[in-house]
């Protein structure tokens, strides 16, 4: 004690010793930890932080962090020996995108900035892919990134990159850390950045000699810094006139977007949505959001929404979207989206707020709260009954039903419901990008927040593998976490499945090999006269046995009758499985709104484009 | 959803791959419209707004990169920007940041915001008209017409700073218009070089430059549509 003690300036000896008072003997209070002394999860304090690179540690173990992604290498070194000593677990990745990815997507499932760290130059700039993915998914996400020493800055040293410069437009914020006794406080507060208001990914750039450089002080706790305004509350009186508008709907339906799940405000929307009937849409990150086994569930609008959702958000008269921003994919061109309605938009980001889609009523706050907001203003429910038999009536009109010729090859929507079919509700779904990432859309029925991980926004072929490991980590032991990949996207990032193999993840990739880009082979099919320019791979390696290779288990599948068995095959594995699923390669994804055309006039076959 | 049940569909290359339904042409319409601002076209009230000119001052944290913070935010969401200037304030740690910005109303709310968002930022405000706005421009000139040169310099209340048989150096404060004026009337000369500093402003009278606009303020203005129309006056 007295070692330490001597290490800690006189104004900070007082709350030492304080705390270590409680961890001594006094057991009523030990429990709680005063900000200066940090308690470890078996009660005893952590030693004192003697560098800024024990400080950055400190401040992950502070905010609860458990695991970490990342890749070694010179500039970060100092963070990984910190590391060593810490309950942090790392997962060692194969490629710095790996480990962005597996990040976005442990924030995904569990709601906490997922952390990834890389060193300086092509360690920061394999990030950029998956940081900018999260910042267009708005994801919690947290990166530490190794930068040359503070002296060689700017000299065009060995690995060195302008990484906040490079990052700037990805990035919710990003900090370069240059004093030791600051680092660790400039990681407790971009960590605090990402998770709090409309999330997003944060980044510090972690010079080498800061990080070496002797330091004693003490992470602050996370808490976002004073320029940084969150509105909680929507506006009392647009509440009220936007109350007054439900009441007075006849055709109102509610979009929910990806907002609903960060806010936490799946289970206000349910209620909202059942107790005034109000058939529901999604956009794609705002699966989940609302159980589409439900009658009132139109599920996912959009370029590759259902039939239904679009009709229904083409002809509503009022429409209560809750955390979207009204991407291109969903609203089609925007002179013909939701022509008639009036629209009510509740957004935690005043930014998004008439954005691409003029709000009536814009109500700033945080989704769930001003949907409770909403639900104690509604008076009455809308009447509705005719508009709810008309989207029951699209329902049936434009059904999802495909057919499944005995002798063409396997149709994928086929392999993603006998998928779905084969695991629990609470299974997690990853994909990449591509056609197959939208069967996975359209047949699985999601019934839970935090079950579907998919690159949105920024739509990253490769996302599907290393979104699979960060979800393992978050996800719970009993919920199943299943990949579904395409031949391309699979082909991007394969090289994480020695780590999920090291690791001994649980996890199903199940490939929907076309042996084509296919979305872009549909694309070229559709609008530039079947001309397969680049799209057409014509030979794929043996995904089974790559993943043998890897020491994985792999699996393939050619015929209908092997689906069935192969998948539980596959699932039964308690480690890594690949099944190379040879699907029909000139199966298309539909329904299709074109770029910038109109919801209602959705493709139903290539012959409507 | 399951397909099981249909396999009734025959054939190999007669295979008709999608979904069915009825065609687009056989689906109700809706009748109204949006423009492209995502506004819902009334007739009567349609109209594509113009841009307009607006000077947006700005409070920032002094630190690095604060600008290149900002002036990214403009290029990458193609904002379209007049001037910017920056320069210390009476607090050591703050920065002022005074941008004359050309956007129809909504792109100037979408700054607004976008600036807020920014961490680095302190506040965010749209001056008003009446607004103390002014630039220096300093203009190099041949001077083989001094005479000349010294009455068109006395005209705009100029300054001679530099001059030599060749040259002389001008400087000139005041408007935008003003400076406008001035240049034009020294083309006459021959005019070497330019260089001009941007807008600087201030609000006038007791109210604060820096003051603040709260979310909820700025959400009331997306609710309103305020028409506070800029009038390019002369602060002269």
């Amino acid at each position: 004690m007295s070692e330490r003690a001597t290490s800690i300036p006189p104004e900070e000896q007082h709350d030492d010793q304080d705390a270590e008072s409680h961890a001594d003997g006094d057991d009523t209070t030990a429990g709680a930890p005063s900000a200066d002394a940090p308690v470890t999860g078996d009660g005893t304090q952590p030693e004192p932080v003697t560098t800024g690179a024990e400080s950055v540690v400190r401040a992950l173990e502070n905010a609860g962090v458990e695991h970490a992604f990342g890749v070694q290498g010179g500039a970060i070194m100092p963070v990984y020996d910190a590391l060593y000593d810490s309950e942090i677990t790392h997962v060692t990745m194969a490629h710095e995108q790996g480990a962005s990815h597996a990040a976005d997507a442990y924030g995904i499932v569990s709601g906490e900035p997922g952390v990834c760290l890389a060193t300086s130059g092509p360690g920061a700039t394999n990030l950029v892919t998956g940081i900018a993915d999260a910042d267009m998914d708005s994801d919690p996400m947290l990166a530490l990134t190794g930068q040359v020493p503070t002296d060689f800055v700017g000299n065009d040293a060995f690995q060195e990159t302008d990484t906040t410069g490079v990052m700037t437009p990805v990035t919710k914020d990003n900090t370069f850390a240059a004093d030791p006794d600051r680092v660790g406080t400039d990681v407790s507060e971009a960590f605090a950045l990402a998770r709090e208001g409309r999330p997003g990914p944060t980044l510090v750039d972690l010079p080498k000699d800061v990080t070496n450089a002797e330091t004693d002080r003490e992470p602050d706790e996370p808490a976002t810094p004073d320029t940084y305004e969150v509105t909680e509350e929507a506006d009392p009186t647009i509440v009220a006139s936007a109350a007054e508008r439900i009441g007075n709907a006849t055709r109102p339906i509610m979009l929910l977007g990806g907002g609903v799940i960060k806010g936490e405000a799946s289970e206000a929307c349910r209620k909202f949505a059942i107790k005034h009937e109000i058939p529901v849409v999604t956009t794609m990150p705002g699966i989940g959001s609302f159980p589409e086994d439900h009658e009132l569930s139109m599920e996912m609008a959009g370029m590759h929404g259902t039939g239904y959702a679009n009709m229904a958000i083409t002809h509503c008269d009022t429409m209560i979207a809750v955390g979207t921003r009204f991407d291109d994919r969903l609203t089609g061109g925007i002179e013909t989206f939701a022509p008639d309605a009036e629209i009510i938009h509740i957004d935690i980001d005043p930014a998004e707020i008439s954005k691409n889609i003029h709000a009536d009523y814009p109500l700033v706050g945080d989704a769930d709260t001003v949907v409770s907001q909403l639900a104690r203003a509604v008076e009455t429910s809308p009447q509705a009954t005719k508009w709810r038999a008309q989207c029951q009536q699209w329902k049936s009109d434009y059904s999802m039903a495909y057919d499944v010729p005995e002798d063409e090859p396997i149709q994928p929507e086929f392999v993603v419901e006998a998928l779905d079919e084969a695991t629990s509700d609470r299974a997690v779904v990853t994909t990449g990008v591509g056609q197959h990432q939208m069967w996975a859309c359209q047949y699985w029925t999601y019934t839970e927040p935090r079950t579907w991980v998919s690159s949105h926004g920024l739509g990253t072929m490769g996302y599907g593998l290393p979104a699979a490991i960060g979800a393992r980590l978050a996800a719970d032991d009993d919920q199943e976490v299943v990949c579904i990949d395409g031949d391309g996207s699979f082909l991007m990032t394969l090289q994480g499945l020695s780590v999920a193999v090291r690791e001994n993840l649980d996890i199903t990739v199940a490939v929907l090999n076309n042996e084509y880009i296919g979305m872009v082979r549909q694309w070229q099919d559709a609008f530039f006269e079947g001309r397969h320019s680049a799209s057409d791979y014509g030979w794929m390696p043996e995904f089974d046995k790559l993943a043998e290779a890897f020491g994985a288990n792999g699996f393939r599948i050619d015929e209908y009758d092997e689906v069935a068995d192969t998948i539980e095959a596959a699932l039964a594995e308690d480690g890594p499985s690949v099944i190379d699923v040879h699907i029909d390669p000139q199966a298309n994804v539909y329904p299709m709104v074109p770029s910038g055309g109109d919801n209602g006039q959705f493709a139903l076959a290539e012959d409507q484009l | 959803m399951s397909g099981e049940n249909e396999q009734d569909e025959p054939n190999g290359s007669g295979y008709r791959r999608g979904l069915d339904g009825p065609a687009p042409e056989e689906r109700p319409t809706p009748d109204g419209r949006r423009n492209e601002q995502g506004i819902r076209i009334d007739p009567e009230v349609e109209a594509k707004q113009a841009p307009r000119r607006t000077v947006i001052s700005t409070l920032v944290e002094h630190e690095p990169g604060v600008l290149s913070d900002v002036s990214g935010l403009f290029s990458r969401r193609q904002f379209n920007i007049e001037s910017l200037t920056v320069g210390p304030t009476t607090d050591d740690d703050r920065a002022r940041i005074t941008l004359v910005v050309e956007e129809p109303d909504p792109g100037i709310d979408q700054i607004k915001k976008q600036l807020r968002k920014l961490i680095p930022v302190i506040s965010v405000r749209e001056l008003e008209s009446d607004a103390m706005r002014r630039e220096l421009a300093l203009v190099k000139i041949d001077a083989d017409r001094p005479a000349e040169v010294a009455a068109v310099t006395d005209m705009y209340d100029g300054k001679t700073v530099d001059s030599c048989p060749e040259t002389a150096t001008i400087e000139i404060t005041g408007s935008r218009q003003k400076i406008d004026a001035a240049i034009e009337t020294f083309e006459q000369f021959g005019i070497r070089e330019i260089d001009r500093t941007g807008t600087t402003a201030l609000a006038r009278g007791t109210q604060s430059t820096a003051a603040p606009a709260s979310t909820t303020e700025s959400t009331a203005e997306a609710a309103s549509h305020p028409q506070n129309q800029y009038a390019p006056a002369d602060d002269d």
